[in-house]
């Protein structure tokens, strides 16, 4: 990873591809993909599963290395870390407490333990489960291990966010709260976001630009600004119209082709 | 039709008390029968003493200092042999289960030694250590050795890799960070398994590494049934009886501390 000039994209993708090879078949995931993300922004990236969606996270990650391209990060001297990760299930840790489990990122710096556990206190009370950290982690509700799967990303103070169909398992009602408290956290710490999710409508309510993947390999097929003020009213017109045209835009190329399989 | 769900004439508790007064009316049940096969002079008193003539036995042995002094050499065997070969067959399991390389470069290694019985191995323990404590502990350690191993390689090899790959995330990537983090405290229950496994399995094995004649309550026990001192030979296996049921209530205690995570 370069340093970039101030100007310049927080992530910046050229030409990404990963290919991965299976009984000695090469199967491409990504090929040629290019994307800028801005510091600050709010990104959703939606496309049909294997599309790739969280391949490109995970290199982001690098929990997987691509087979082409460049990806570059600028350094962001106020986050101690470039970013920190969300999964798809919580991946809470069972062996530990709902605290411990939120401090468990913070035990790779220098920290003292007292400020590591003030810290992850902290981050707790920004996703509102301030009184949960003793809990054990089967305690929970799978909206709240989401909350503190959440407060685990953000304790490590990253610059970026990267969420991997995080709010996919859960119910309507718990999602859409899950949704409006991200959008609030991320307009009270400033935080980049890369969102991965398959909900148009979820993507359209709460970014500000939508990335549609498509394609195999998966290339970025448009991206749209989503140019409606915030606060957002859910199911308004104007975002069920963006939702719309996002849906042609993943859906087009595969009609021209043709289903890859029908069920 | 009516359905009707009658509520349950038995309170809650019973199912507590039950449990125990079945044990009881069992183990009385049990002792009756023995007490009465050599009472009835259906076999001789002396090839199966009846248990009412064990405390006397007991008193006997515990009072002429001979108790003592083989149940303290026993034990000596027993945790030493235990520690070993448990400790030794976990680090092995845990490290085979980290590192492919280091699990096929042993896999014929392991076919090759498995197989033995422990007491095979006791001309080489005379002529290695000769008829002494070393040579107990030897054989013992043999006897929990793969138990321990087998155990702690599966629990590393089936832990969560959705767990590691949050490990790997948050930045632990090297070998000593995973086994600290995610790994062993992920693995415990399954090692544990083995550990507890092994508690039993070495009593098994101090008396047959007695047998071979280091000094014991193995050694004792064959002593007295030369002389056809059966109420003896019974009193030490119930001795190891009582001694093994204290250990494994003990350790069912700590690892009930250990694994409180547990749902």
């Amino acid at each position: 990873m370069e340093a970039l000039t101030p100007a310049a994209p927080i992530i910046h993708i050229a030409g990404l591809g990963l290919a991965f090879e299976q009984d000695g078949r090469r199967t491409q995931v990504l090929q040629g993909l290019d994307l800028d993300v801005q510091a600050g922004e709010f990104v959703a990236i939606v496309g049909a599963s294997g599309v790739g969606k969280s391949t490109l996270l995970r290199v982001l990650m690098d929990l997987a290395a691509p087979t082409s391209g460049d990806v570059r990060i600028a350094p962001d001297p106020a986050a101690e870390r470039p970013m920190a990760m969300v999964f798809q299930d919580a991946r809470l840790l069972p062996w530990r407490r709902v605290l411990a489990n939120v401090a468990f990122g913070l035990e790779k710096t220098s920290l003292a333990k007292a400020e590591r556990l003030a810290r992850a206190r902290d981050a707790l009370k920004l996703v509102g489960l301030a009184d949960m950290a003793e809990r054990w982690p089967h305690q929970l509700s799978g909206g709240q291990r989401q909350r503190v799967a959440l407060a685990r990303a953000l304790a490590v103070r990253p610059s970026i966010l990267l969420m991997d169909e995080p709010f996919s398992a859960l119910d309507v009602q718990t999602r859409e709260n899950l949704q409006d408290e991200l959008v609030r956290i991320r307009q009270e710490t400033g935080k980049t976001i890369l969102f991965v999710t398959h909900d148009i409508d979820e993507a359209v309510y709460m970014a500000d630009r939508v990335i549609a993947l498509a394609g195999k390999p998966g290339v970025v097929r448009a991206a749209r600004q989503i140019d409606v003020p915030r606060p957002r009213r859910r199911g308004s017109i104007r975002l069920a119209e963006i939702a719309q045209e996002v849906k042609t835009d993943i859906t087009a190329e595969a009609s021209d082709r043709g289903p890859d399989f029908v069920i | 039709m009516l359905i009707v769900r009658a509520p349950s004439r038995t309170p809650g508790n019973s199912l507590q008390v039950r449990p125990t007064l079945y044990a009881a009316i069992g183990l009385a049940l049990f002792l009756l029968l023995w007490e009465s096969v050599p009472r009835l002079g259906l076999v001789q008193s002396s090839l199966l003493p009846p248990p009412s003539d064990l405390p006397e036995a007991f008193l006997r042995e515990f009072r002429s200092g001979q108790w003592s002094h083989y149940v303290g050499l026993s034990l000596n065997h027993y945790v030493l042999g235990f520690l070993v070969g448990s400790g030794l067959g976990t680090l092995m399991g845990v490290l085979t289960g980290m590192s492919k390389s280091l699990e096929w470069l042993l896999a014929w290694v392991v076919r090759l030694l498995r197989p033995i019985p422990n007491l095979a191995w006791a001309p080489f323990a005379i002529i290695w250590f000769g008829v002494d404590e070393a040579n107990a502990v030897f054989i013992i350690s043999i006897g929990v050795f793969w138990i321990a191993f087998f155990a702690a390689h599966g629990a590393i090899r089936s832990v969560d890799r959705d767990l590691v790959e949050v490990a790997d995330a948050f930045g632990f990537r090297s070998g000593p960070e995973r086994l600290l983090k995610v790994l062993l405290p992920a693995a415990t229950p399954g090692i544990l398994v083995g550990v507890r496994t092994a508690l039993g399995q070495a009593w098994m094995a101090v008396v047959a590494a007695e047998l071979s004649g280091v000094s014991g309550l193995g050694s004792r026990m064959m002593q007295a049934s030369s002389l056809l001192a059966t109420d003896i030979v019974v009193v030490y296996m119930l001795t190891m009886a009582a001694l093994y049921g204290i250990m494994d209530a003990g350790f069912m205690y700590a690892q009930g501390k250990l694994l409180k995570w547990k749902p």
